[in-house]
């Protein structure tokens, strides 16, 4: 295997000790067709212990290892050197606090995905004898794209929204209140709504699209937010203009 | 106990942070055109209002090279504002039909459609051709 020498320059930060983020510059050989989670790795075990960041799977599908790489928000894992000439500057992901070097807080993510009770709200209660939910093919794919989501955050480091505003529920867990609300098993639209068609909800997008340009799982969460802007519009005009709210 | 490190973003100036939010920022923008040619539509009608004179007098003053140079601009800005929309309603719009759906672009397509006949009649309408 090739190996090329790739120099990064890691944003460091030791909460302990430090009052900023500053940045060290590295140096290791790699396999030409490696990733910069495999140039931090190699960093890890013979240079710098001390280097702290996530990742699980390498394999673009645990959503852990989202870090900025020259700007952009990327799985480490899925970010290939061949595609970096130069310094490869690598950040931790915009918008969320650090708590070390290149982790961050996702406790705020965390926290707004539970409050679209992103899971199955059945419509009325059915016991279990009474057999499983069906659902046809054409049912399936009408929510399948949102349920792609591996939950690793780069739509909140892509959206200025988020950034500037970081009451504004974001990308990802609107999309996955879309998933749900489109779901024919589903009944629990009413009450994910008072939350997504809220202000701090899909009214705070202004469609930058920066969320699905970054999404490594081709959710597109941009099209999900302007859905939703469209059916809470129609919900309006229907309580307002309609004769008994269009209840 | 240790603390996280927030860093803040910029108010008035993150969009120079990376190309794709200086686009954004250009679609944004050819609003003010839009909305400034809107002005000089209710600026007409009220100079009809007043009487022929002045009526006469703002067709004269639509054709002074500012106002030329401004009419292309804001044509300009017109067409890419609504070009981005068009481009944008096969996702705020998706139409299932059966088990598929319809292409984005037919969707997009129709638009362009639509806005083009409708064109045509308003310019027909105002005698045109
Ligand atoms: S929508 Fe895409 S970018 Fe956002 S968390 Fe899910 S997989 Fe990641
Ligand atoms: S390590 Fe799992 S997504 Fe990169």
């Amino acid at each position: 295997m090739k190996e090329r020498l790739i120099q990064l320059e890691v944003m460091r930060y030791n909460p302990d000790t430090d009052t900023a983020a500053h940045f060290q510059r590295y140096e290791v050989s790699c396999p030409e067709e490696g990733v910069v989670l495999d140039a931090l790795n190699k960093i890890k075990e013979t240079i710098d212990p001390t280097l702290n960041y996530r990742w699980s799977c390498h394999m673009a599908v645990c959503g852990s290892c989202g870090m900025m790489i020259n700007g952009e928000p990327k799985l480490s894992c899925h970010a290939f050197l061949r595609e970096y000439a130069g310094v490869i500057r690598v950040e931790p992901l915009a918008h969320f606090p650090i708590e070390r070097d290149l982790v961050t807080a996702p406790d705020d993510f965390i926290e707004k995905l539970k409050r679209v009770k992103p899971y199955l709200i059945p419509k009325e209660p059915k016991p279990i004898s009474a057999g499983e939910y069906l659902q046809t093919p054409a049912q399936l794919k009408r929510y399948h794209q949102y349920t792609l989501c591996i939950n690793c955050m780069l739509c909140y480091a892509a959206c200025p929204e988020y950034g500037l505003t970081p009451k504004f529920i974001g990308p990802a867990a609107i999309a996955l209140a879309h998933r749900y609300n489109q779901d024919s098993r589903d009944g629990g639209r009413d009450e994910r709504q008072e939350i997504i068609a809220s202000a701090e909800g899909v009214w705070e997008c202004t469609f930058v699209g920066a969320c699905s340009e970054v999404c490594p799982a081709h959710v597109d969460p941009a099209s999900a937010l302007q859905q939703v802007k469209i059916a809470s519009s129609i919900d309006w005009f229907k309580e307002h203009l309609l004769p008994g709210g269009g209840k | 106990m240790s603390k996280p490190l927030i860093r803040e973003v910029p108010p008035t100036s993150w969009y120079f942070r990376h190309p794709r939010y200086l686009r954004y920022m250009a679609r944004e923008v050819t609003s003010l055109f839009v909305g400034a040619y809107c002005v000089l539509l209710v600026v007409g009608l009220q100079s009809l209002a007043a009487g022929q004179s002045s009526y006469e007098a703002f067709l004269l003053a639509l054709q002074s090279p500012a106002s030329i140079i401004f009419h292309l601009l804001a044509l300009a800005a017109a067409l890419y504002h609504a070009a981005t929309w068009f481009n944008a309603t096969q996702k705020a719009m998706p139409i299932q039909i059966g088990e598929e759906f319809v292409p984005g672009n037919l969707i997009s397509g129709a638009h362009y459609v639509a806005w083009a006949v409708l064109s045509s009649v308003i310019l027909f309408l105002a005698g045109v051709f």
